[in-house]
This record gives C-alpha cells, sequence and structure tokens, in this order.
C-alpha cells in the first residue's frame, strides 16, 4: 500500500502539443492518501481513464511525475507498480475455472501453492463465488464475469492501490447496487487505496470518501459528497452532480446582493467587487415555489413527477432573455395557480465569477 | 373466411430452380448417371451397378493416390496454420500506414490465378533458368524436381505454404483484431508470460477463425489440382498425383467414364463428410462458449 503523488503531471496524445487544447490530461498537482476511496468523476472524455492508465503504468505520461510513497515510477512498467486494475468490460481467461482465473495474478508471482489456495478461497468467499470455483469461467454471466475480475483485483494483498475503470458499465441495474454495496464493505476489509473512475455520479457519492471531479482533462473539484453538493466549486460541478443540478442564474453581485431584473437577493456573505461575469448558484432542493411577489417572477413550463418529490422546470424572463430554473417540490405541498414566484434559501446560495466560485465575508 | 388455393408463387421460384437445376443437380446427376453404367462407345450405355464402386474401392491405384493427398494435406496443415499464426500475431496491431502494407504485401498472394502460381514456381524451381533451382545447382545441392520425387514434393509444398499461408495470416489477424486491450492489460497486470497471453488470450479468441482457416485450407488442398499439373505434371512417374490429378487422368487421360465417375463421388462425399465433422465441432464449440 501507498500514498500516490501525482506531481506536475499532463498528458497529450498528440507528439507535438502546441495549444492546451491538444492535451488529454492538463496539469496536474495531487496527492492520493493512503487507504482512501477515491472516485474520479466525469463526463465521457474527459481525461479520467488517461489518468488512470496513467497511474497504472499503461501509459507514461508526456510531463511530470507519478511517485508510489516516495519512488518515481513515472517510467515503470505495469506489472513492476504493483497495481491492480478491474476494466469497463469483464476481463476473465475463459481458458481458465474460476479457480484458475483467481489463482493466476498469485501464481505468476511464484507464491506458494498452499498459500495460494487459502487466498483463493477467502477471495472467493468475498467476492460470493464459493460455489462455483471449479467452473469454467466463459460460462458465466457478465456480472459475474466482472466478479471474476474484480477478485483478481483484490486477491493480491499487498498492492499498492486497486484502480476500477467504469467497472459496472455492463452490469444490469439490480446487480450494480449489490457489487457496489460489495466494493464498498471490500474497501472497508482491506483498507487498500482505491480508485474509482466513473460518469456516474451515484456511484461516485456512494463509493467513495474523496470525489474528485473533471472536465476537460482538468480537475475542477476534489471533495466529499457533501461538499461537492453544497459548494461545488465550478459551475460545471454544480450542474453535473445533482439531479436536476444546480441553478446557475447570471447576476449582478454587489455587497452582500445579488440582482436579477431589479430584483434584490440577500446572499450569505458580503463580496467585494468581483471581475469577469457573474453568476449565483443554487440547488433545486433549496428552492421554494412561493405566492410571495416579493420572489423572483417565474414561468412554469413543466411539473415532472418522480414519486417523493416534483421537479418543477421554470424559467425567469429578464431583458429578453429566459433563464431556467427547475425547483424540487417536497411530497404533500400543493402547487396553485398563484404560485409564479420562487424563493431562495439565503444560506445554500454560492456566487461565482468566470464559473468560479467566490468567498465572501461572512457577516454572521 | 374462404381460403383460396392460388399456385401461383411457385412460378416465383422457378427462375432459382432452373439455375440450380443446370448448375448443381443436372450435372451431379450426370456423373451419378455415369457412375453406375458401362459403355462401348456408340452413346451405348448398360447397367453395371455398383460395380465401378467397389472396383474404385479396392484399386490400389485409388489407395495409393490417397495415402499421397493424405501427407499432403497433413503437411501443409502441419505449416500452413502455425506459420500462419506465427506471422498474424507479428503484424502491427495498430491500423496505420504499416499495417496496411502489411496487409496488401500478404493478401497478394492471393490474387494472383493458380495456374500462374503454378507457372511462377516451375519456372523459379528450372535449374537452367529458375533462380531457386539455379541457386541450389550451384550451391552443389541436388535439385531436380522433374526427376527427384522427394524434390517434387518440397517444390509444391513449398509453393502451396507461399501461396495459401496468406489466408490462414488474415484470418487470424482478423481475430486477433477483435481481442479487445483491457485484455492485454489485465495480462500485464496479472504479470502473464508472453505464452500465457497466447495460451489463455490470443488462442481461445482466434479458435473462431482458426477452425475455419482448417477447414478451408482442408478442403482447397485435398481438391489441389492446378499448381501441382502445372509443376509436375503428377510426376515423377506417380509421386505428386493426388487425388484431383488422378481423376482427371482417369476420366480424360483414359476416358474412364465410368470408374471416374465412381472415384468423383466417393471424393465428393469424403470432401462432405470430413467438412460436416469440421463443422459440428465449430458448432458445439460455439454451443460451450455461449453456455
Amino acid at each position: 500500500m501507498a500514498k500516490i503523488t501525482l506531481a506536475n503531471l499532463a498528458h497529450s496524445y498528440s507528439e507535438n502539443p502546441t495549444s492546451p487544447n491538444d492535451f488529454a490530461l492538463k496539469t496536474l498537482n495531487h496527492v492520493w492518501e493512503d487507504g482512501a476511496a477515491y472516485a474520479l468523476l466525469g463526463p465521457s472524455g474527459c481525461g479520467k481513464s488517461t489518468l488512470l492508465n496513467i497511474i497504472s503504468g499503461l501509459l507514461s505520461p508526456s510531463q511530470g511525475k507519478v511517485l508510489f510513497d516516495e519512488e518515481d515510477v513515472t517510467h515503470a512498467n505495469t506489472s513492476t507498480r504493483n497495481i491492480a486494475q478491474v476494466f469497463q468490460f469483464p476481463v476473465v481467461y475463459d481458458t481458465m475455472t474460476v479457480k484458475e482465473n483467481l489463482a493466476f495474478p498469485l501464481k505468476n508471482r511464484k507464491l506458494s501453492a498452499s498459500y495460494i489456495d487459502s487466498r483463493v478461497t477467502d477471495v472467493a468467499n468475498m467476492i460470493g463465488m464459493q460455489d462455483v470455483l471449479n467452473k469454467k469461467a466463459s460460462g458465466l454471466t457478465a456480472d459475474a464475469k466482472q466478479k471474476i475480475s474484480l477478485g483478481r483485483g483484490i486477491v493480491r494483498e499487498d498492492v499498492n492501490a486497486i484502480l476500477f475503470d467504469e467497472p459496472l458499465t455492463v452490469i444490469d441495474p439490480q446487480m450494480k447496487w449489490e457489487l457496489r454495496t460489495q466494493l464498498k464493505a471490500l474497501h472497508q476489509q482491506l483498507g487498500h487505496t482505491m480508485i474509482y473512475v466513473t460518469h456516474d455520479q451515484t456511484e461516485a457519492l456512494t463509493f467513495a470518501d474523496k470525489v474528485v471531479v473533471m472536465s476537460e482533462g482538468e480537475v475542477v473539484q476534489i471533495g466529499t459528497p457533501t461538499e461537492l453538493f453544497e459548494r461545488p466549486a465550478h459551475t460545471f460541478v454544480g450542474y453535473f452532480i445533482g439531479s436536476p443540478g444546480m441553478n446557475v442564474l447570471p447576476a449582478q453581485i454587489i455587497g452582500n446582493k445579488a440582482i436579477i431584473s431589479d430584483r434584490d437577493i440577500q446572499l450569505p456573505a458580503t463580496y467585494p467587487k468581483l471581475q469577469g461575469k457573474t453568476e449565483i448558484g443554487i440547488r433545486p432542493e433549496y428552492i421554494e415555489l412561493s405566492d410571495d411577489p416579493t420572489g423572483l417572477a417565474i414561468t412554469i413550463h413543466r411539473v415532472e413527477d418522480v414519486g417523493h418529490y416534483k421537479i418543477v422546470r421554470a424559467s425567469h424572463d429578464t431583458q429578453g432573455q429566459s433563464i431556467d430554473i427547475d425547483v424540487i417540490v417536497k411530497e404533500g405541498i400543493k402547487i396553485t395557480d398563484e404560485m409564479n414566484f420562487v424563493v431562495f434559501d439565503k444560506s445554500k446560495i454560492n456566487v461565482y465569477a468566470d464559473k468560479w466560485i467566490q468567498d465572501g465575508d461572512d457577516q454572521a | 373466411m374462404k381460403k383460396t388455393h392460388n399456385q401461383k408463387a411457385w412460378f416465383m421460384v422457378l427462375p432459382v430452380l432452373i439455375l440450380v437445376a443446370f448448375s448443381a443437380i443436372i450435372p451431379l446427376m450426370t456423373v451419378v448417371n455415369y457412375s453406375v453404367q458401362d459403355t462401348f462407345g456408340n452413346n451405348e450405355f448398360f447397367w453395371v451397378g455398383l460395380e465401378w464402386f467397389e472396383e474404385i474401392l479396392h484399386s490400389e491405384r485409388m489407395h495409393d493416390a490417397l495415402i499421397r493427398q493424405t501427407i499432403f494435406t497433413s503437411i501443409i496443415l502441419a505449416i500452413e496454420i502455425p506459420l500462419g499464426i506465427y506471422v498474424a500475431l507479428h503484424m502491427p496491431k495498430n491500423k496505420g500506414f504499416w499495417s496496411s502494407l502489411c496487409l496488401v504485401l500478404v493478401a497478394l498472394p492471393l490474387l494472383i490465378p493458380w495456374n500462374v502460381v503454378g507457372t511462377i514456381w516451375q519456372v523459379f524451381g528450372r535449374i537452367d533458368i529458375g533462380l531457386l533451382g539455379h541457386t541450389l545447382d550451384q550451391l552443389g545441392i541436388t535439385y531436380n524436381y522433374t526427376q527427384d520425387s522427394t524434390a517434387a514434393w518440397f517444390t509444391i509444398i513449398i509453393m502451396d505454404v507461399w501461396h495459401w499461408t496468406s489466408l490462414v495470416v488474415l484470418l487470424c489477424y482478423a481475430g486477433l483484431q477483435s481481442i479487445p486491450d483491457a485484455y492485454y492489460q489485465a495480462a500485464k497486470i496479472d504479470q502473464a508470460s508472453r505464452w500465457d497471453v497466447f495460451r489463455h488470450i490470443e488462442l481461445p479468441k482466434m479458435k473462431g477463425v482458426l477452425l475455419i482457416a482448417i477447414l478451408l485450407r482442408f478442403m482447397d488442398s485435398f481438391m489441389i489440382y492446378t499448381e501441382p499439373f502445372v509443376v509436375t505434371g503428377g510426376g515423377p512417374g506417380n509421386a505428386t498425383t493426388f487425388l484431383s490429378i488422378d481423376l482427371v487422368k482417369m476420366a480424360i487421360g483414359q476416358f474412364d467414364l465410368g470408374p471416374a465417375a465412381a472415384f468423383s463421388l466417393i471424393y465428393f462425399l469424403g470432401i462432405l463428410l470430413v467438412s460436416w465433422v469440421f463443422y459440428t465441432i465449430m458448432v458445439n464449440s460455439d454451443k460451450e462458449d455461449a453456455q
């Protein structure tokens, strides 16, 4: 087990990168703490798989260093790094039985037969495959195969880290829950550093202690699920996480007020004069529909009932522009015709300038 | 509801029936017809039952040709399949200029007409002007495919390997291309040896195309005619007289139509039988994989 340090790391797939856009991964400094569970979250093509492959050694970065503890492994090959990786699609050796599959990484490292035997039995119990140990792996279902890949990942006790590259993509929804819970339990049991790449926010938020959100080759925020939800560092994080995502409204910021079409909205803090395009962000969970005319006027377009709450799709018109506002209305609250205004929960408003969050002076 | 009986649809399939009849059924039935009759000329035929079949099945000439044929097919399968796999494994994997170039080079022998291939090697092996024959001769190696049966076999086998290994290479290459990168990456992480990667990843994934390659190469080599006919004409003596060459000698050289027809049918059924066995193995192994 080891702490993984990425120092000044960047990668480009083209040989002579000229503009920042040529980089699949922009300059990045980060330390993955030993024993923590991380999720690497971002839309397809944001560079998360590139980052993972650099950590696992399948890819050599164009610049920067990768350190395992204090050892520089930037150009060390995959097998000497002693990491395990579980891929998007189940990788099993069709010619072998489940048992042989699980034993394979140990056998190649020339460990004693008795140790291999007991270790394989342990791992089979952890992933719940003790009954099919002697079956051929080729005949199993996709999720069983993925469990084998997972098993091969955790069978070595001394790995520096276990990397997951969207491992649940091909798994049925019910099985996803089961496997995810199992993964979480395994992490608590084993204490390995785990890095889990996904584009699914539910997966990321349920699995990880810390979520690393990436967008266009850049890490935009690293934080706990709560931090990502309450204080998204970048408007991208705001609407990528949450369903529906955070509302971002262009507003003029003066002191402790945000001004949207002549309407003053109280902010939780006082802000200095901000440069660039200013916006406020507020989650649909923290907006209330109201018939109070001092609120912000809206037009409701659609109400989606998703069971224990309703999502109201609305918009506010200002200066010939229409700004979308989503509101979550809890079960039991009736939406009347007079509710043409919204009121914001003051303490939950974040202020952004050029898409990045701004800190204000807390008055309280 | 009243059902109208209308048989007009039969006319729709008539063109196909006629086509198949002329291209397959009628020629085949002609052969069957010859195989159970004898003639003394003047277009007079009389019934001999299964006599020709018995004669052919007990003829030493047929046995010898069959033995030569089996040895030939076994040798070229034993060379072409492993060689084809070996070459396919060493072709550039990524799409690009080099892999395209390799593919074109590899596919080239397949595009040459069979009798041209025969002619190329016929000339290539000649002692007086052929590059191969003359070089070997100058090196002091006795090589004369028109007189020495070992040299004749050597030439024909090398020629077939040159001509057809490409097919195995192309099929295997296609099989290898379908293996996702993740398998190789996982193997690296598991510290699998090169042999393990071949044994547990590449070979199983190539199994399907390999069976097809073996089947095609079996059928083609078992029916080989043109190339050895051009190079050696079945000689020296009968050393390279394979089944097809023998059959043509019998049918056209000696004009023994009855025995030749019986020979053809036995030959045809033999190939059909082996191909069917192959097909069954293939289908069953697919089923196993699916389970």
